[in-house]
């Protein structure tokens, strides 16, 4: 898709692709065919950038054509570079700006629990993402409405646009830090479907704050000239690359 | 002289009764609700009220997600801070997407006074007004401010109401008709039309009184819904009066003098005067005595109305 769009962001894409799936495939209550089906479990992707993966994961469930994917950024196709919520069934928040999928989230949740509906929000954050105040004031707000039915992810690949965490702004203690702000804190392998089955099946039980699963991830999983590059982090590969990298996808 | 009455209040009053008839209608604030009046809402309706701490970029995320799950909420805080602090999340999170999300500001303009330049926004409404699909209403009294928040209640999409912290003389009854995307003609007249918004409406009327005594009939127009803006009212003042000069609390640029500007370059050029803030920050100081220094009085209207008459041909 990537390739074939020309520009776009693989190794962000490439890290969350176990976290997406499992979600999608089986953790996520959801009708492909009534995407605004009142009940259905939330997934917001607030690392906007992973549009490709959202898109493939909708278009494999059924939420629209797969054929459609290769649209992907092209003038006249609902598939944009960053996701927008009015066009794509499915997709429930407009995104790209990072920081903002969070605060939306706790909102989504708390009308869960205002309807008494008993949906689950799904949020996927990019750990560089999470230089955002915006997310810290979220967290916070999110530990003290106490909305136990609202799941953070943080797609922890160690890279963002510069460089590395570490480097650019480093957000070590991380997981001390979820659990200072009151959140139930859970650290996984984020390739391991078993372990983020597990994790998310763990975390359904928790009562009275918020969770948050940090997978540990490597950016641009999968294909080897792309693994914790941060050059792909915003770049598309070219015919070449693509050949190689969908050859060792397989 | 007509009753003087807090717009504030009125909002926060309105927004318990809509409270009553409307469950879906939820409200947030960070941490201002003693001051935006939002406290009535949230005593009779705690479960329903969020207050967000002073955190005004995660209130407007939360107001979103409510707003995409079904809920109607009216988010509050100074129009400093709502656009000023959180542009971005007010652009992606709640106008690129159309989410039911309002925004009911209070402060705005110079007369929050003593408070100074931090706190007076005066760029508010160039900043919400560039924003596809934003309603964007300026109450000129109590009465204007409850139907307005109405409307917002049971129109769909962003809206963006603004209003200040002084108590204002009431310029409308309790039969007054709202509606939406219209202006208001609080005055008839021939020779030229004021177009203001908000604190300057009365103080535009005041003018015109005392302009007809020297035998120059004013036209006054309450434009208080900013966009989208009552081009045919503003046409017709045009073609009709031959000339226009706008009023409001706001700098020059970007607000209620642009609009009009635009409309009329484009169906009827017209000379124009602009009651604004010139391209420059305020300070401390009593609101009348600040609105004086600034020139936003019926004075400074009239000034402006002799100075466009000459240019008229
Ligand atoms: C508010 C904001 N600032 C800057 C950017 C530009 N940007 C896009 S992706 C990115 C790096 C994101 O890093 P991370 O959250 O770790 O994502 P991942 O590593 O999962 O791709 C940046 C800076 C943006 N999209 N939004
Ligand atoms: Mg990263």
């Amino acid at each position: 898709m990537i390739g074939e769009a020309g520009s776009g962001h693989p190794g962000g894409s490439l890290s969350a692709v176990e976290i997406v799936t499992d979600l999608y495939f089986r953790v996520l209550r959801h009708k492909p065919l009534d995407p605004c089906w009142p009940e259905r479990d939330r997934f917001i992707l607030s690392k906007g950038h992973a549009a490709p993966l959202l898109y493939a994961a909708l278009a494999e469930c059924g939420y629209f054509p797969v054929e459609e994917l290769l649209t992907l950024r092209k003038l006249e196709s609902r598939l944009q570079g960053h996701t927008d919520c009015r066009l794509i069934p499915g997709v429930e928040m407009t995104a790209g700006a990072l920081g903002q999928g969070l605060s939306f989230a706790v909102g989504v949740a708390l009308a869960g629990r205002l309807d008494s509906m008993d949906y689950r929000v799904y949020v996927l954050l990019g750990d560089g993402e999470c230089d955002e105040g915006q997310v810290w004031e979220a967290a916070m707000a999110a530990a003290h409405f106490k909305v136990d039915n609202l799941v953070a992810i943080v797609d922890n690949n160690g890279l963002q646009l510069d460089g590395w965490n570490r480097d650019i702004m480093n957000l070590a203690p991380f997981a001390e830090k979820w659990r200072a702000f009151g959140w139930h804190t859970v650290s996984v392998d984020g390739h391991d479907l078993a372990r983020l089955d597990a994790a998310f099946e763990q975390v359904r039980s928790v009562k009275g704050q918020p969770s948050v699963i940090i997978a540990r991830t490597v950016k641009g999983k999968g294909v080897s000239f792309m693994e914790n590059q941060v050059d792909f982090h915003g770049k598309a590969p070219n015919a070449a690359e693509v050949a190689m990298a969908l050859k060792e996808l397989e | 002289m007509s009753e003087i009455v807090s717009l504030r209040e009125t909002y926060g009053k309105t927004l318990a009764e809509l409270g009553r008839e409307n469950p879906d209608i939820v409200v947030l604030d960070a941490d201002l609700s003693k001051s935006t009046m939002t406290h009535f809402f949230a005593s009779e309706f705690p479960g329903r009220f969020f207050d967000c701490g002073i955190a005004e970029q995660n209130m407007v995320g939360i107001a979103a997600g409510l707003a995409a799950s079904g809920k109607t909420p009216f988010a509050s805080t100074f129009a400093v801070f709502v656009p000023g602090r959180c542009f971005d999340q007010v652009r992606m999170s709640v106008a690129q997407p159309g989410f039911n999300v309002k925004l009911v500001v209070t402060h705005g303009g110079i007369s929050v006074g003593e408070d100074g330049t931090s706190h007076q926004s005066i760029e508010d409404l160039a900043l919400i007004g560039a924003l596809p699909g934003f309603t964007v209403i300026v109450p000129a009294d109590a009465v204007e401010t409850d139907r307005a928040v109405r409307a917002a209640a049971s129109c769909c999409g962003p809206f963006y109401i603004r209003l200040g912290r002084p108590k204002l003389p009431l310029v409308f009854g309790e039969d007054y008709h709202f509606r939406l995307g219209k202006a208001a003609t609080m005055k008839p007249g021939q020779d030229v039309t004021i177009i203001a918004i908000g604190i300057m409406v009365s103080a535009a009327l005041e003018a015109a009184e005392k302009l007809g005594h020297q035998g120059i009939d004013c036209r006054v127009l309450n434009m208080s819904t900013l966009k989208p803006i009552d081009e045919e009212a503003i046409i017709k003042a045009a073609r009709e009066t031959g000339a226009i000069v706008t009023a409001e609390e706001h700098l020059e640029h970007g607000g209620l003098g642009s609009e009009v500007a635009q409309v009329t370059a484009k169906h009827q050029p017209v000379p124009l005067e602009f009651v604004a803030i010139k391209d420059t920050y305020a300070r401390s100081g009593k609101d009348g005595e600040l609105l004086k220094k600034y020139g936003l009085t019926a004075d400074g209207i009239e000034a402006a109305v002799r100075s466009v008459m000459a240019r008229k041909k």
